[in-house]
């Protein structure tokens, strides 16, 4: 499995943001994006998955499989907003997105055991605090398995403890596997982790 | 799907999820009309079919907004849309649109042979209004996701999702309130109209989602 870069080109409301990105990631690596507020980080990750049209180059992945043909299909895409109902319990939001997603390694009470959430799945989501939400939306990544993590600023709001669980969370994604691509400020602490400075252009 | 459709369904029933919103509405609507008409029961009994066809109608649209709004607001839709592969899109839509009559346009349905009676209306004329409130109202709805996709990433869409839509809606009430009529009043066909309002249903179901899955392929940002 791979995902490769060429020459890639984003653009922002017809501004260009970034262009002439390469990489490419095997099996077991990491991407650690970082640059100043809007150099595109989040908007590369969006043209990864597919919710953004590319602007210039390509990005491919190779070697999914029928399970996982395209990025969108093999990616959990973990955005600025958790994706989850403030009105339904925690756990009927991640049986939900488990349900919809296809099951995955972990079962949803053993997820949020994983994330330090054990004991609060029947709270309605809009009870959590700030970190207690952005580690349900971790959580999700674990309810469903998909090969590639797309993650966008994922540790935002969450304390020196759950980082460092996110950190082994990411490497046991890796040894397994997997590919992480993470837009950061802060140190996410994956070992061999590859990094792409993103400047503003011009 | 039918996880969509249960947490789209249990959604509506949760505070401000909008199931009873229409049904008040409705209930005002239908409520005032007598009393601007006037105590003339003639004359209510006949444009009753069409008042509760109106009510209907416009209740209908004033939930549509939220349909794909509020999974836009905590990013639940990227993730719908990124489930292509797995799910295309147009059947995440369908079921969306469904979740939605079932639990927002639904209890519309139930209340309208209530509301027929406010209106001094036949039990016969009830019966057939409400019988094509439950065949014709899926079509507004259908037609209504595409306009809520286009209108998505507006922050105050829900008046310009009813202007585009309304127009479209308009066969769906001809045909909805000639059937009605076509029931109590005695010349006039009930059959012919009726098949046409469920052609029209049929129709829309396929083509609402497919709009919709396309404007929200290349509406997200």
């Amino acid at each position: 499995m791979r995902l490769i870069a060429e020459n890639l080109g984003g653009e922002r409301g017809g501004e260009t943001v970034f262009s002439g990105i390469e990489f490419a990631l095997g099996e077991g690596q990491a991407l650690v994006v970082t640059g100043p507020n809007g150099a595109g980080k989040s908007t590369l990750l969006r043209i990864i998955a597919g919710l953004l049209p590319v602007a210039a180059g390509r990005v491919r992945f190779e070697g999914g499989g029928e399970d996982f043909p395209s990025a969108a299909s093999a990616c959990h895409y973990l955005g600025h907003l958790n994706a989850m109902k403030t009105a339904l319990s925690v756990t009927e939001n991640l049986c939900f997105w488990r349900d919809f997603s296809g099951a995955g390694s972990a079962g949803v009470e053993e997820a949020l055991e994983t994330l330090g959430l054990g004991g609060i799945g029947h709270l309605p989501f809009g009870y959590l605090s700030t970190g207690q939400r952005r580690r349900a939306a971790i959580a999700k990544l674990l309810v469903s398995h998909r090969p590639l993590w797309l993650l966008d600023e994922p540790t935002a709001g969450l304390d020196k403890a759950s980082e460092e669980r996110f950190g082994e969370l990411m490497g046991k994604h890796l040894e397994s596997g997997g590919i992480v691509v993470a837009a950061t400020h802060l140190p996410l602490g994956i070992e061999g982790a590859r990094e792409l400075v993103m400047g503003m252009v011009g | 799907m039918l996880a969509l459709f249960l947490r789209d369904i249990r959604l509506s029933i949760h505070a401000g999820g909008g199931a009873l919103t229409g049904v008040i509405f409705f209930l005002a609507v239908i409520a005032t009309i007598p009393f601007g008409v006037g105590p003339d029961l003639r004359l209510l009994a006949r444009i009753g079919p069409a008042i509760l066809w109106i009510a209907a109608l416009l209740a209908c649209l004033l939930g549509l907004d939220r349909l794909f709004q509020a999974d836009r607001e905590d990013g639940s839709l990227d993730l719908l849309v990124l489930g292509n592969n797995r799910h295309m899109l147009a059947l995440t839509v369908l079921t969306k649109c469904l979740a939605h009559w079932a639990g927002s346009v639904l209890p519309l349905v139930i209340a309208a042979p209530l509301l027929g009676l406010f209106m001094n209306m036949e039990p016969i004329g009830i019966g057939a209004t409400a019988l094509t409130l439950l065949v014709g109202t899926p079509a507004i709805t259908f037609i209504g996701a595409a306009g809520a996709a286009v209108a998505v990433a507006l922050p105050r869409g829900g008046l310009l999702i009813s202007v585009l839509v309304l127009p479209l809606t308009i066969p769906v009430l001809i045909f909805g309130v000639s059937a009605s009529y076509g029931a109590v009043a005695d010349p006039d066909p009930f059959l012919q109209p009726f098949l046409i309002l469920a052609a029209l249903t049929l129709f829309l179901a396929v083509l609402g989602p497919v709009a919709a899955a396309l404007a929200l392929r290349h509406g997200t940002d």
